[in-house]
């Protein structure tokens, strides 16, 4: 054999062997048990903390709430859909407070009028023209929507 | 070096190449496709989770509350470009163009652009990770970041991921984006810290219609089975064959 | 971060027609631009130097060492765009530990490595083994310690030996061929592959980046001979300045038809993408594409070369034209990579709309980045031609 490839093919073998330790050592725990990836990966995205408690947590403690909403129409929405997340104010029901959207604008994210929305889905109101000027909740009751406050007079009909 | 190197040369160059191909082709025999497509595939155990998802356009009113639940639920961050879920408006008009709009993904709503008299059709489309089960993005991932977990949704892996983007390229759907502050590819996740326990994701938590179904493939009589029996579905971009496991009922033509 | 997200803005509000909300912001920019460029040049100017050796082009003799320390120099410098640009830098050797059978992009490491270590390093080691040993005889100081060091001991200088030096050498380039097709081929296929993107998706891709690569190759050294002989003043040897100019012309023509293949393809089948391409070609890629690619850096060097195939100016004419077209030839195969590259991102999957790029200053994926990973490589060259001087090698004395 010739000896450059004497010399080099011993500094080659002992690359790919310094390599080859190399990787064992590196290579993560739990990789490649069930296909190409880290297998502990799958665990550890079921431990991202939650922040949406669910409709069910919420009438633990308000079925009174829970009540109204299931007599009207408003009876398929869950209670984070407009109070937000939830799970921090189980936990902590006294220090953390959920918000209490008022104004108009979040009543017409749904109810705007909008040819994009089918009016057998959604009632829709045009906001530029009905009652200007006042929040929606102050004649409708978000939980019980067609329980009309006494003093509401709409200027106009849907 | 002249003439003796030119003999040679055909020669070991035929010899290189007869032993190099015989080799590529001996192991292409061994394992031919598993190698280099479809990194993703359907579980075989039938009692086990196989997660799916349905939408129904008819339904969807494009208010937005799933995109900002989900933003909430997963410390998504806030700017405009950075979305696991949002929403389209899609707007044709009487001259047959399309209008498409998200702006803030849908969630801050929806305003009417185009004058009724305009409009021939209008509806909101949701969009999300389709977690499919040929996954394009898995297949492209260089080192195993990103996989479809054995109950049937596509995870990242954000220890492993070296943020090369390659994933976001290979999505056809424009689902997945580089977190700013964590610098790995990040996407749905299906609420897989929910769904594994028995809670359902933000966005069909919040949706006051009941447009969006999260459901197991496997169970013949739950909800997205059920779903898919009876409505028309299909899913976008077919011709890709991309396996996606997100069904949509009412799904129009120029919807891409 | 603020800064990151007024540029996005920015972007947002230059974006025209609908994208993606997750598609306003570019994934790969001007440094995923500049290493299929870099790669490219490799794998060019090797394929050049092969050309001498495997093919028996004697003329090219002068370009030889030329060709395989710029390739050196250029591949040194290939990864570090790459690894600057990747979000996780320092897990970047990921990809050497559980490369992904599946992803086009897993090859890079073995791939590099493979390149660097076996074909180019070897290559270079053997050519100059007996010039090493020599010099490290000769030369004093510190010059001498690193001669000793790069010969690995092998100072056997008996003629058995010099033709080992020879027939290893030479096996090597024979191996070296496909394996630099491999380097850049694969580069290539990182975008045909990706059925998501049509500007992308083309089983041409992976050829039509070769070939482009053995244009920018020969380019660039055909440039840099001329700027060692000048800075050397040396003569140049205008067979081999012709001979290269030959080569040059016809792997022009060669590129040229397939990318045209390509696009007439493209036209023909106008196939659902083709509506919102005709719009991203005519408007955003107007200039890199027509102009830059297409007019300067293609049209002009193949006219040029075609002329000078049949008429012959004097020598003077034609290295001015020579130098002109090399430069020219090298800035139209850097705006094929950037119409490549950033074009398949400047329209949205949903082919509805466009968004826009703007190259920034500073940060590591910046102009001035860039420019830096372009200078290294002939800071690198320098330095190796003071190392390893072609024109100071051991030259058998004929019978």
């Amino acid at each position: 054999m010739p000896p450059q490839l004497k010399t080099l093919l011993p500094l080659f073998a002992g690359f790919i062997i310094i390599f080859l330790i190399i990787r064992h050592l590196l290579v993560p725990e739990s990789f490649g048990e069930q296909g190409h990836y880290r297998f502990n990966s799958v665990e550890e995205n079921k431990e991202n903390q939650m922040n949406y408690a669910g409709k069910d947590a919420c009438a633990e403690c308000h079925d009174d709430k829970t009540a109204e909403l299931a007599s009207d129409v408003h009876a398929g929405i869950s209670c984070e859909t407009c109070h937000g997340p939830g799970l921090a104010h189980y936990d902590n029901p006294d220090s953390i407070r959920l918000i209490v959207p008022k104004e108009r604008v979040f009543c017409g994210l749904c109810h705007a009028i909008n040819s994009s929305r089918k009016v057998k889905v959604i009632v829709q109101i045009d906001l530029k023209d009905h009652n200007i000027g006042k929040n929606c909740i102050e004649c409708h009751n978000p939980h019980m929507p067609w329980e009309l406050k006494e003093e509401s007079t709409p200027e106009e009909n849907l | 070096m002249g003439t003796e190197r030119r003999e040679h040369s055909r020669r070991k160059f035929i010899k290189t190449a007869a032993i190099a191909a015989s080799g590529i082709f001996a192991s292409g025999l061994i394992n031919p496709f598993n190698a280099i497509i479809f990194a993703a595939e359907k579980p075989n155990d039938p009692t086990k989770p196989w997660w799916g998802y349905g939408i129904d356009i008819e339904k969807c009113i494009g208010c937005g509350r799933c995109a900002n639940a989900c933003k909430s639920e997963n410390n998504v961050p806030r700017e405009p470009f950075y979305f696991r879920t949002w929403v389209e408006q899609y707007t044709i008009k009487n001259d047959g163009t399309v209008k498409v709009e998200s702006p803030n993904g849908g969630i801050d709503g929806f305003e009417q652009t185009v004058p009724d008299e305009d409009i021939f059709k209008a509806f909101f489309v949701p969009k999300m990770c389709n977690h499919c089960y040929k996954s394009p993005c898995v297949q492209a991932c260089p080192v195993g970041a990103t996989y479809e977990s054995p109950d049937g949704v596509v995870l990242v892996d954000d220890t492993y991921c070296i943020g090369c983007r390659y994933c976001v390229q290979a999505c056809p759907y424009g689902c997945r984006y580089i977190h700013p502050e964590k610098n790995v590819a990040d996407k749905c996740t299906l609420c897989y810290h929910r769904i594994s326990k028995g809670k359902t994701t933000a966005c069909v938590e919040v949706c006051p219609t009941q447009a969006r179904i999260v459901g197991d493939l496997n169970d013949k009589n739950g909800p997205l089975v059920q779903f898919l029996k009876e409505h028309t579905c299909l899913v976008l971009k077919p011709h890709l064959n991309t396996g996606s496991k997100l069904y949509y009922n009412a799904l129009s033509g120029e919807v891409r | 971060m603020e800064q990151h997200y007024q540029h996005l803005y920015e972007m947002l509000s230059q974006g025209q027609g609908y994208v993606f909300p997750n598609e306003v912001d570019l994934q790969w920019g001007l440094l995923i631009v500049l290493y299929p460029y870099i790669t490219g040049l490799v794998a060019g100017a090797f394929i050049l130097a092969s050309l001498e050796r495997v093919f028996n082009v004697k003329v090219l003799k002068p370009t030889y060492e030329l060709a395989l320390l710029t390739a050196l120099s250029f591949l040194l410098v290939a990864t570090m765009p790459l690894v600057s640009h990747l979000g996780k830098p320092l897990r970047s050797y990921e990809i050497w530990i559980t490369p992904h059978s599946s992803s086009a992009m897993a090859i890079f490491g073995f791939v590099y490595i493979w390149y660097l270590m076996v074909v180019l390093l070897l290559e270079i080691w053997f050519d100059y083994r007996r010039d090493m040993v020599l010099w490290s005889q000769q030369e004093k100081g510190l010059k001498r310690w690193i001669y000793r060091i790069l010969t690995l001991g092998v100072t056997d200088l008996s003629p058995k030996t010099i033709k080992w030096d020879d027939k290893i050498g030479y096996f090597i380039t024979v191996v070296g061929i496909p394996s630099a097709f491999l380097l850049h081929g694969y580069v290539g296929f990182i975008f045909g592959s990706i059925k998501a993107n049509p500007w992308w998706s083309t089983a041409l891709m992976p050829i039509i980046f070769i070939f482009s690569a053995m244009v920018s190759g020969i380019a660039l050294v055909m440039f840099i001979y001329m700027a060692v002989s000048y800075f050397r003043k040396q003569k140049i040897d205008m067979l081999a300045l012709d001979t290269v100019g030959k080569y040059l012309f016809y792997i022009l023509i060669l590129d040229f038809t397939l990318e045209g293949l390509d696009q007439i393809h493209r036209i023909y089948e106008a196939e659902e993408s083709f509506e919102i391409l005709s719009l991203l070609v005519s408007g955003r890629l107007y200039l890199t594409l027509f102009i830059f690619q297409i007019f300067l850096g293609t049209i002009i060097p193949l006219s040029v070369l075609a002329i000078l195939q049949f008429y012959k100016p004097k020598e003077k004419t034609r290295r001015i034209l020579y130098l002109a077209t090399s430069l020219l030839v090298l800035f139209g195969i850097f705006f094929m990579r950037w119409n490549v590259v950033i074009g398949g991102q400047l329209f949205s999957k949903s082919f509805y709309g466009f968004t826009s790029y703007k190259i920034g200053l500073a940060g590591s994926e910046g102009l001035v980045m860039a420019l830096v990973w372009i200078i290294l490589p002939f800071l690198i060259l320098a330095f190796l031609l003071w190392l390893l001087p072609p024109w100071k090698k051991y030259v058998e004395k004929a019978n």
